[in-house]
């Protein structure tokens, strides 16, 4: 059954390595639904996050072929549920609207949402949360004439309360020790 | 030079600035580097002119196209077990290279190749032979990397030659733009011995071992499949003493052939397409099924639905993307297949699976009856491809490193080669690359030349790198080449014949005289027609001291049986040309 995973990777900084990354599921022909990728919280680190809509046997096979590309220090899977995820989305609508009726300030206040600028001509928009969310806000706002509109890809924390990547390069150092 | 002016020298080269393109060679030699085997060109001479001072050192091998060298170095590391290296130009020169580096990624080769890159300034600039090696060799390599400044030379090297032979072995391609090769800068050579995202080997699960160890030692009709892994990380006495001491049945894969001798009472042939029938049906009766450093290819497991169900599945492998990646395993043991069947060994008890083994035999039996005494003894006019080959084993005592092909040569020679030491069966498995065989025969030969060193090529497959007649005639390296010419491309001949209803669909190809394009780069040779000439010819080209070629004209349309049609199970594989009409 398809659904939607989050493979998180964490890699060494290289020029390249998200060619890499990315060629894993273009070989495979396994659509990137969206990707964002910067440095973790261990300096030197960085952390893509990539979601994917696909079956779990082939989410598991595509995350190990990530992790054995020679930079990747480890990369994990996630279902939606096992994480905690957000997107930003930016919406332009025409300040004209904003000053003709109260319903796009109600509907702002009702999305959580907040305004970053406001020029004669636009009003640009903030709100952070699930696609659905955005995208419930997107056509609310499509009725006044929306500019223009981006949705950032997905940033996504695990629910356990320490980062696995530590834990993880504990391990790692011990067998390096090893060898 | 004594062990102590080397040192002295180098002590005091240590402090003066050398070129890059000096640091490469000289990088390559700390590496242990004997050949080098490469094509000059434009973006890449700074590096060929410092090769010139250390051409006493480092021997240098021209091939007639890089093609050539990539697949020599690859016939070389098989050989040896050493890390091939291959030298060439910037674009034309590095897009050549593709085929042979995709070729070892999927055989498991440890390549270091070096390609030279128009100078950083000019990079994507669509310069003069500049194209993105980088990018395009990307999804073929186990690594590769971009040098742009001299100073990244030394770990780079280093690095590129501890991830092309550690763990799961594969080719590392190194892109060195001209301004790093011409640069200056104070030259000092470390090894590499870990990289903190790398582990080219995980520690062997106690636990699952002892569960793989009770698994064995219960097992009734246990079964071992072995590959290209235990020449890898050289467990061949290991995998001996493990299966005599439980009596299991071993069959191996292409890549795995040689690992154990051909003979060997518990040797029971090859696994896959055109493998032996015992080694194939058994897969799908046994209950324990020990897979030891192979990864399950669709060439050896046919349809995987139906693929050794009833079997409890041991996995041993090196590399963790493997585990689960075709058959699911129920125990995987991940690791090096040396230090895991030592431990194997202690765990297991001495045991004799007599009956379940001489059903092997049985299996073998109705192989001998129906195909393989006729394969070695036709009653056809022509040549059969088989008799060929035993006939070579035969001359050789079995000695010789036989490196075939790709197509019905390469099956022939597989089928019918019997090896008696470790390393001596060089092929290309995965990618299956005609054109590969002529190329890598030399490597083989360079690389190990004590040994005999007899290579199986089909008419169509030496035409795609018969230049290298020009390599094997310049440098004088003793190859036999035998060339099985059936004036087909044989073996999708055959599966026209099989499955496109004998829709012989531009396969038949015209070929020069073999012996006469020889002859003309100065390799002797002699064309045989006859059955009654072939023992003679051949034994001409065993004693001959140069490189010598057979050209023998074979049956035209010969079929390799058995065979497991694609996606079929390996229970239905086939015996004969009637068992595919009655299988419709």
């Amino acid at each position: 059954m398809k659904q939607e995973y989050i493979i998180s990777a964490y890699s060494e900084n290289h020029i390249g390595l998200l060619n890499r990354m990315t060629i894993v599921f273009t070989r495979r022909k396994v659509n990137i639904e969206s990707i964002t990728a910067s440095e973790s919280a261990i300096k030197g680190i960085f952390k893509l996050t990539i979601v994917v809509n696909d079956e779990k046997e082939k989410v598991i096979n595509i995350t190990k072929q990530i992790e054995k590309q020679v930079d990747i220090l480890k990369a994990f899977y996630h279902t939606n549920d096992e994480m905690i995820f957000q997107e930003i989305a930016l919406y332009k609508v025409p300040t004209k609207a904003l000053m003709e009726t109260d319903q796009l300030e109600k509907m702002i206040r009702q999305h959580n949402a907040r305004i970053l600028e406001i020029t004669p001509e636009y009003t640009v928009i903030e709100k952070t949360g699930h696609k659905e969310e955005t995208q419930e806000l997107f056509n609310g706002l499509t009725e006044y004439g929306v500019l223009q509109f981006i949705r950032s890809g997905r940033v996504a924390i695990t629910r356990s309360p320490i980062e696995k990547l530590s834990e993880f390069l504990i391990q790692r150092d011990a067998l390096l020790a090893k060898i | 030079m004594t062990a102590k002016e080397k040192e002295t020298k180098r002590s005091k080269q240590q402090n003066v600035e050398i070129s890059g393109s000096e640091a490469v060679i000289r990088s390559l030699i700390e590496e242990g580097t004997e050949i080098i085997f490469g094509y000059p060109g434009g973006q890449i001479m700074p590096i060929y002119d410092a090769l010139y001072d250390y051409r006493n050192v480092l021997r240098h091998i021209l091939t007639r196209h890089e093609q050539g060298a990539v697949h020599a170095a690859q016939g070389y590391a098989r050989a040896t077990g050493k890390t091939g290296v291959c030298l060439v130009t910037s674009g034309p020169g590095a897009t050549n290279l593709i085929t042979g580096i995709a070729d070892a990624m999927i055989d498991s080769t440890p390549l270091v190749c070096i390609t030279g890159q128009v100078a950083s300034p000019l990079l994507g600039s669509d310069a003069f032979q500049e194209s993105d090696i980088i990018g395009i060799s990307m999804p073929i390599t186990k690594w590769n990397y971009q040098i742009t400044s001299p100073d990244e030379i030394p770990s780079t090297i280093a690095k590129a030659f501890y991830i092309a032979a550690t763990g799961r072995p594969g080719p590392v391609l190194i892109d060195i733009t001209k301004n790093a090769q011409v640069g200056k800068f104070k030259y000092k050579y470390a090894k590499c011995h870990k990289i903190r995202s790398y582990i080219p080997e995980f520690p062997v699960n106690k636990e699952k071992l002892n569960q793989a160890a009770d698994l064995i030692n219960s097992a009734k009709k246990p079964y071992l499949l072995y590959g290209q892994g235990i020449l890898l990380s050289r467990a061949e006495k290991e995998l001996k003493q493990f299966i005599e001491k439980t009596g299991i049945p071993a069959a191996g894969t292409l890549l795995g052939l040689s690992a154990i001798k051909t003979n060997h009472p518990l040797n029971m042939g090859m696994l896959g397409m055109h493998g032996n029938y015992g080694p194939n049906i058994k897969t799908n009766e046994c209950d324990v099924l020990i897979a030891v450093g192979m990864r399950f290819d669709d060439r050896v497991t046919g349809n995987l639905k139906t693929y050794a169900k009833q079997a409890k599945v041991i996995h041993i492998e090196i590399d963790p993307a493997e585990i689960n990646k075709n058959v699911k395993s129920d125990i995987a043991l991940l690791g090096d297949a040396k230090r895991i069947l030592k431990l194997l060994h202690l765990l297991a008890e001495k045991k004799k699976h007599l009956s379940w083994v001489n059903e092997f035999k049985d299996a073998h039996e109705i192989e001998m009856k129906k195909i393989i005494s006729s394969d070695l003894n036709p009653e056809t006019l022509g040549i059969g491809m088989a008799e060929v080959v035993n006939k070579v084993s035969e001359l050789t005592n079995s000695s010789a490193i036989i490196v075939s092909d790709v197509g019905q040569n390469q099956m022939a020679a597989a089928r019918y080669s019997k090896f008696a030491t470790s390393r001596s069966h060089i092929t290309s498995g995965g990618l299956g690359t005609m054109g590969f065989g002529l190329p890598a025969a030399m490597g083989a030969k360079l690389g190990i030349p004590d040994r005999e060193v007899v290579l199986f090529v089909g008419d169509g497959g030496l035409q795609m790198t018969i230049q290298e007649f020009g390599t094997i005639a310049q440098e004088k390296v003793p190859v036999k080449i035998v060339v099985l010419n059936n004036r087909f491309l044989g073996m999708v001949r055959q599966w026209q014949e099989l499955f496109f209803e004998k829709r012989y669909s531009f396969t038949e190809i015209f070929s020069p005289d073999f012996v006469k394009v020889a002859a003309a780069y100065g390799i002797p040779g002699q064309l045989v027609n006859k059955r009654k000439d072939l023992n003679k010819a051949l034994q001409t080209m065993l004693e001959s001291k140069g490189s010598y070629i057979v050209e023998v004209m074979v049956e035209k349309e010969d079929n390799i049986f058995p065979m497991v049609p694609a996606g079929a199970s390996v229970s239905d594989i086939l015996l004969c040309v009637n068992d595919i009409k009655s299988s419709n």
